[in-house]
C-alpha cells in the first residue's frame, strides 16, 4: 500500500496542502466558495506544524497497527480492505473521541460542525492525495510502503 | 543628517527610490488564506489580524513571481510600475533610478545575474545552414547521431606502431574529460548560492554524463561523491583549495576572470559564511570572503604558467587544467598566452554572463560579447597552429539549444551553462541574487528560503533541460547534414549573417546570409 | 476427544481482538465463540448512546454482522460456561456440553459489582447499566412508568455516561457518589469540579460524599432512595454503577492463577496451558510500575485481545504494560485522562493550565522528567501525542516548557521520535 510521508527539510511552510485538504472536504469542492461560504464547516485534514524555519505537513500515517482502530469502540475506525487507508464511517462514530486519545501524531481532531471524527482519507476517488499533489516542493510525497525507510 | 543620527541607527526614508513593481490582489479571488504572506522575504503581503485581511505594500516587491506561481486562486498579478517619467532619450528611467538610489545610499549600485542592457545578441543574427536536395539531412530518431564531446589538449600528431600483427598507439593523449551532450553547468559557487542548489548541479551534471564547476566555493564533502562529475575552481581567493579538493575532481580551473565583472574581485558577505560555507571554503564563520581581483601571484603568462604546472603535479596530470578568463578587448592574445602557458582548456566568459553579485556599472560596461571572442579566439589558436592544444568552452548568456550550436559551429567545444541553470532550477530573473533573500531557495543560505528547493526536483529540472537541449540539437545537426558534432565544431560555413556589418562578419568569419 | 483450534469466552472487544490476532496468522481454522448474552458483538460504550436514544440498534454492532461469516467463527450465544477443566483441556456450559479445546481465551469481561447493604436493591426498577439489555429493560422500564426522575449511584465513567442517556430523554437525575468527588478515579480535583459544574448547569444534582441505603419501592414502582444522611430522594428509577470487577467465575475453583483479575503474563497467558485470558478479566503487567492490576479500560482490551489471539495461533506478540486512560464527553465537554492524575506523592512535577471561562484545562504530571499522566478537556485534539510520550517512556526535559504552549506537536519532540513518525511507517505504541 502506498503511504504519505512528509520531507521535513523541503517543506516550505506555505500551508497550499491544508488549504486544498480543507477544499477537497467542503461541500462544494471550489476553492473560493469554500473559503467564502463554507469557511466554519469544514477542516482541513492535515495539519501544518512550524517552528522556526522547520515546518511539516502532518496527516494521518494510516499505521499497520492502528491505535485508532484499536480504541474506537463503534466500529468506525476501520482500515479500507482495497486501499489499506485507516478510515472513519462517520455515520457510526459518536465522536467519544478515543481516537484522539491514543493517536500518537494527533492527526485527528473533532469535526467542525458534526459529532465525529476528522481525519485524512487519502482522499478517496483522487488519483493522488491533493496534498500530495499540490505541494510545490514535492515535500509530501506517496510512497510505496518498502520505499518508505529507504 | 548627520553623523549622530546615523550612530543611532535612524535609517531615513529612502523618498526618491520608487517602487519597481506593482502588486495587484484580485479582491474577487484573494481567499485571505495567506500563502504569499508566508512565502516573500522581502515582506511584500501583510496579513492583518483584526481584519482578517491580506495586503500588499508593492515598494519591497522585486518581481520575482514566488507568491503569484503559489497563489492557489491565480488572484495576485505583478505588473511593472505604471509610474511613468517624462520620456527622455538620455535620462531614462532607469537611468533616473539609479540616480536615485545612489542619492539616498552612497553605495556602489549592485546588481545580479547578467547584463540587462539590451546588447546586441549575436547569436539572434547568425542562422544555421540546412541540407536540400543535394546533400541529404539526416534523421536523428533513425540514424546514429554523436554528441559525445572531449575536453583537453590533443596530441600534434599521432605515432602508431605495428605491435602483434596490430596497430597500437604510441601517442601519449593527455587527460581528456568527456561529455555525453556538449554543455556543462559553469562555475557557481557553494555559498552564493544554496546547498541544495550545489548538489542539484552536482547530481545533474553526474545523471547527464557532463560536468559541473564549483566556482571559488570549494566543494562540500557531500558533493566529493560526485567528483567524477565535477571540476573544481582555483580562484583569487584559494578558498577551499587543498591537495584533497584538487585531486576529488575530474579537473581543475583557474579563474581569471568573470564575464559579468571582468577586471573585478569577489565578495562573498560574512552573513552568508554560515557553519557548511565556512568548512567548505575554509574560512572563519561570519567572515567576509573576498577574492582579490587579480591573483597575486600571476602578473604574466609565465606565472600563470608556474600555477598550472603547480596544479597538474599536484593531480600527478592525470586531470586537464582549464583557465578560465572574460572576455575583454584582446581576449584573442590572452587566450593564445594561456593555451601556450599549458592550459588544456580555455573557458572565455562573455559580457552577458551572469553573476551573484556585481557592481551595476562594471556589469553593464564592461566585457565584449562572446560571439566576437570566440570567433577571435577560435580563428587566433588556429592561426598560430595551436587550436588541439586547448578546448575551447564559450560561455555567458546561452539561452537555448540554437545558441550552442552556432557557438560550436563558431569555434567552441563545449558551452558553459550558468544562468539558464539556475532559470531551470527556478530562477525568476529577479536579479536580486545579491541581497540573499532569494525567494526561489537559489542564491540564498536563509534556512527559511534554502529548503524552498528541493534538489530532487531541481536535479529532474535540469536534467530535462539538457535531454531536451541535447534533442535539439540532434535535431539541427540532422538537419545540416552532420551527424557528430566533431563536424560541426569551426564549421564556420553553416552559419551565415543577417544584419551585421562588414567588419563584424570580418571579425566573426561568417558569410553574409545570401553569399 | 475433538478439540476445537480456538475457543473464547465472550464476544465484546478482547475477544473481537482476539479474532484479529488469531487471523493475521491462522486465516482458517475454525473459531467458536460462547457468550451468555444472546446479541451479535456489540459496542458496550454504545449502551448510554442506546439509552439516550442517540444510536438505534442498528448501531449497536461492532463488528458488520457478515463478520463471523467471513472469519469462520461459529458463535455459541446466550450460552452460559460454567465450568473449565485446564487438565482436560475441556469446559462445560449450562446446557450440558462438554466442548474440547486447543486454545482457550477468556474473555469475560466485568461484572457489575452489587451494591452491599442496600435494602430493597432488588426492587424492580434498580438497574445495573453494563449490557445491551441492561439499557433495554431500562429503555423499556421508562417507557412503561413515565419515569421522571433518577438517581444513579456512581459517579465513575459508568454512572456519568448513564446519567447522559437519561438526561438526553429529559429526564431528572441526580448522581450520588460516596467520594467526595465525580470521577475520582481519572480525574484530579481542577477537573471533577469542571465536569461536576457543566453537570449541574445541565440540571443534573450532584450528591458526594453520600450514598444510597435503601432503595423505597411499592408494586407500583419506585417510590425513592433513602441516604446515608438519612435525606430522601423521589425518584422512579435507580441505577447502580458503583464498578465492575473481573468476572472470574468461570476459573472457579481450577488452579488457574487468579488474584483481583485472571493473572497473565506478556503474552497473555494464565497459569495454564493452552488458556489466555484477556480484557477487563485479565489481570497483566502496568506500564507504569511493578506488578500486575486489571485496567478495565477499551484500548487495552483490544490490545490485550489482539496479542492472545497472535500467541494463540503460534504468532508471538507481547504485552508491553497497561495504563488507565479514558476519552469521554461529559454532557458535551470532552475530556482526555491517562494515566495517573492526581499523584498524592510530592515527587511528581505538575504542569498545568486552566482557563475556566472556556472550560478549558490541561494538566500534565511528569516524574523523572517522563509524562506518566494527564488530563486533557475542552481542547483535546493533541491529547495523543502526550499519550504517546507515556507509552513510550520519552525522557521530555528538552522541551518539558513546551508540553502545555499552543504550538506544542510533534515538532516540539526529539528530531528522532519525530522522524520515526512522520516518516516512518506508522508506529505501534
Amino acid at each position: 500500500m502506498k503511504r504519505i510521508v512528509a520531507r521535513e527539510e523541503y517543506c516550505v511552510g506555505c500551508r497550499l496542502c491544508e488549504i486544498h485538504c480543507l477544499v477537497q472536504h467542503s461541500k462544494s469542492k471550489k476553492i473560493i466558495k469554500a473559503f467564502r461560504e463554507e469557511r466554519d464547516s469544514v477542516l482541513p485534514r492535515l495539519r501544518v506544524e512550524e517552528s522556526g524555519c522547520v515546518s511539516f505537513a502532518l496527516q494521518c500515517r494510516h499505521c499497520e497497527q492502528a491505535s485508532c482502530i484499536e480504541a474506537c469502540m463503534t466500529g468506525a475506525m476501520h482500515r479500507a480492505p482495497e486501499t489499506g487507508a485507516v478510515l472513519c464511517d462517520t455515520d457510526r462514530c459518536v465522536g467519544c473521541w478515543m481516537c484522539i486519545m491514543v493517536c500518537p501524531l494527533g492527526a485527528i481532531r473533532r469535526g467542525p460542525d458534526s459529532h465525529v471524527a476528522s481525519k485524512c482519507d487519502l482522499c478517496i476517488g483522487e488519483d493522488y492525495p491533493v496534498c500530495v499533489a499540490n505541494c510545490p516542493n514535492e515535500a509530501i510525497a506517496l510512497r510505496e510502503e518498502d520505499e518508505v525507510n529507504a | 543628517m548627520n553623523e549622530k543620527d546615523r550612530k543611532d541607527g535612524f535609517q531615513p526614508r529612502q523618498w526618491l527610490v520608487e517602487p519597481d513593481f506593482v502588486v495587484e490582489r484580485d479582491p474577487e479571488k484573494c481567499i485571505q488564506c495567506q500563502v504569499c504572506v508566508r512565502q516573500c522575504a522581502n515582506d511584500v503581503h501583510r496579513y492583518d489580524e483584526d481584519d482578517e485581511t491580506v495586503s500588499s505594500d508593492s515598494s519591497p516587491c522585486v518581481g520575482c513571481h514566488r507568491c503569484a506561481s503559489l497563489c492557489p486562486t491565480g488572484a495576485i498579478s505583478i505588473k511593472r510600475s505604471e509610474l511613468d517619467f517624462r520620456p527622455h532619450g538620455n535620462w531614462t528611467a532607469a537611468a533616473l533610478r539609479n540616480v536615485y538610489k545612489q542619492a539616498e545610499t552612497g553605495g556602489i549600485l549592485l546588481a545580479g545575474m547578467g547584463n540587462d542592457q539590451g546588447l546586441p545578441v549575436y547569436w539572434d543574427r547568425l542562422l544555421l545552414n540546412a541540407s536540400q536536395v543535394t546533400n541529404p539531412s539526416i534523421d536523428p530518431l533513425r540514424e546514429p547521431m554523436e554528441t559525445l564531446t572531449h575536453l583537453g589538449r590533443k596530441p600534434d600528431r599521432l605515432r602508431l606502431l605495428e605491435r602483434d600483427g596490430g596497430v597500437a598507439l604510441a601517442t601519449r593523449i593527455e587527460p581528456q574529460l568527456e561529455l555525453q551532450v556538449p554543455v556543462m553547468f559553469s562555475a557557481m559557487s557553494y555559498g552564493s548560492i544554496s546547498y541544495h542548489a550545489s548538489m542539484a548541479l552536482a547530481r545533474a551534471a553526474s545523471e547527464a554524463g557532463t560536468y559541473a564547476n564549483t566556482g571559488e566555493g570549494g566543494l562540500h564533502r557531500d558533493i566529493r561523491p560526485f567528483g567524477d562529475n565535477m571540476i573544481v575552481q582555483v580562484a583569487s581567493g584559494r578558498f577551499g583549495v587543498d591537495s584533497e579538493y584538487l585531486n576529488s575532481a575530474a579537473a581543475v580551473e583557474i579563474k581569471i576572470g568573470q564575464g559579468a565583472k571582468p577586471g573585478i574581485g569577489g565578495h562573498l558577505p560574512g552573513e552568508k559564511v554560515d557553519g557548511a560555507v565556512s568548512e567548505t571554503r575554509m574560512i572563519p564563520e561570519g567572515t567576509d570572503a573576498l577574492s582579490p581581483a587579480p591573483h597575486h601571484d600571476i602578473y604574466s603568462i609565465e606565472d600563470l604558467r608556474q600555477l598550472i604546472y603547480s596544479i597538474k603535479e599536484a593531480t600527478l596530470y592525470e586531470k586537464p587544467v582549464s583557465v578560465k578568463i572574460a572576455a575583454v578587448h584582446n581576449v584573442a592574445a590572452i587566450a593564445s598566452g594561456c593555451v601556450r602557458a599549458g592550459a588544456d582548456i580555455v573557458a572565455i566568459d562573455g559580457c552577458r554572463g551572469g553573476t551573484g553579485a556585481a557592481p551595476t556599472m562594471i556589469r553593464n560596461n564592461v566585457g565584449i560579447p562572446i560571439e566576437f571572442a570566440l570567433a577571435a579566439v577560435d580563428s587566433r589558436l588556429r592561426e598560430e597552429g595551436i587550436r588541439n592544444q586547448a578546448s575551447v568552452i564559450a560561455a555567458g548568456g546561452f539561452r537555448c539549444s540554437a545558441d550552442v550550436v552556432k557557438a560550436i559551429a563558431l569555434g567552441a567545444d563545449a558551452v558553459y551553462l550558468g544562468t539558464v541553470a539556475l532559470v531551470a532550477m527556478g530562477c525568476h530573473m529577479c536579479q536580486k541574487c545579491y541581497t540573499g533573500k532569494c525567494n526561489w531557495g537559489i542564491a540564498t543560505q536563509d534556512p527559511y528560503l534554502t529548503r524552498r528547493l528541493n534538489p530532487d526536483m531541481a536535479t529532474r529540472r535540469l536534467v530535462n533541460l539538457l535531454r531536451a537541449w541535447k534533442l535539439e540539437i540532434k535535431e539541427m545537426m540532422g538537419g545540416m547534414g552532420i551527424n557528430a558534432i566533431e563536424s560541426l565544431r569551426g564549421n564556420r560555413e553553416h552559419l551565415r549573417g543577417v544584419g551585421l556589418t562588414d567588419r563584424e562578419l570580418r571579425i566573426l568569419d561568417v558569410k553574409a546570409a545570401g553569399e | 476427544m475433538h478439540r476445537e483450534p480456538y475457543v473464547i469466552i465472550g464476544n465484546s472487544v478482547a475477544a473481537m481482538g482476539a479474532v484479529e490476532g488469531i487471523r493475521s496468522v491462522d486465516a482458517d481454522r475454525p473459531i467458536t465463540i460462547i457468550s451468555n448474552e444472546s446479541h451479535h458483538t456489540y459496542s458496550r460504550p454504545l449502551i448510554s448512546y442506546l439509552l439516550g436514544r442517540k444510536v438505534g440498534d442498528d448501531d449497536m454492532l461492532y463488528r458488520p454482522p457478515d463478520f463471523y461469516d467471513k472469519n469462520n467463527i461459529r458463535a455459541w450465544l446466550g450460552v452460559e460456561v460454567i465450568g473449565v477443566d485446564p487438565r482436560a483441556g475441556t469446559l462445560e456450559t449450562a446446557d450440558g456440553r462438554t466442548i474440547g479445546f486447543e486454545n482457550l481465551l477468556i474473555a469475560t469481561g466485568g461484572k457489575p459489582i452489587v451494591p452491599p447493604d442496600v435494602e430493597g436493591a432488588e426492587a424492580p426498577g434498580v438497574f445495573a447499566f453494563t449490557t445491551w439489555d441492561d439499557a433495554r429493560r431500562i429503555q423499556e422500564y421508562i417507557e412503561e412508568r413515565q419515569v421522571e426522575s433518577a438517581v444513579v449511584v456512581g459517579g465513575g465513567l459508568i454512572g456519568l455516561k448513564s446519567m447522559e442517556g437519561l438526561v438526553q430523554l429529559g429526564i431528572r437525575t441526580t448522581i450520588v457518589e460516596l467520594a467526595d468527588r465525580i470521577l475520582g478515579a481519572t480525574f484530579d480535583d481542577t477537573a471533577s469540579a469542571m465536569a461536576r459544574r457543566r453537570l449541574e448547569q445541565s440540571g443534573v444534582t450532584v450528591l458526594c460524599g453520600n450514598t444510597v441505603t435503601s432503595v423505597e419501592g411499592t408494586e407500583e414502582g419506585l417510590k425513592g432512595v433513602v441516604l446515608r444522611d438519612e435525606s430522601r430522594i423521589e425518584c422512579s428509577l435507580v441505577i447502580f454503577a458503583i464498578g465492575v470487577r473481573p468476572s472470574v467465575d468461570v476459573v472457579r475453583g481450577t488452579d488457574i492463577e487468579v488474584d483481583r483479575g485472571i493473572l497473565v503474563d506478556e503474552r497473555m497467558r494464565t497459569s495454564a496451558d493452552g488458556i489466555y485470558a484477556a480484557g477487563d478479566v485479565a489481570q497483566a503487567d502496568l506500564l507504569l510500575g511493578d506488578g500486575k492490576l486489571p485496567i478495565p479500560v477499551f484500548p487495552n482490551a483490544a490490545r490485550q485481545g489482539r496479542i492472545a489471539g497472535v500467541n494463540m495461533a503460534g504468532g508471538e506478540a507481547r504485552w508491553r504494560g497497561g495504563i488507565a486512560m479514558n476519552a469521554v464527553e461529559v454532557l458535551g465537554l470532552p475530556t482526555v485522562s491517562v494515566g495517573l492524575t492526581s499523584p498524592g506523592d510530592d515527587q511528581c512535577e505538575i504542569l498545568s493550565e486552566l482557563n475556566e471561562e472556556e472550560e478549558q484545562y490541561r494538566k500534565i504530571v511528569l516524574r523523572d522528567d517522563r509524562v506518566v499522566g494527564a488530563i486533557f478537556i475542552g481542547d483535546i485534539d493533541r491529547a495523543g501525542i502526550i499519550t504517546g510520550l507515556v507509552r513510550e517512556r520519552i525522557d521530555v526535559s528538552e522541551f518539558k516548557d513546551l508540553l502545555l504552549t499552543k504550538e506544542f506537536g510533534l515538532l516540539s519532540l526529539p528530531r528522532e521520535y519525530r522522524k520515526h513518525i512522520v516518516s516512518g511507517r506508522g508506529i505501534v505504541v
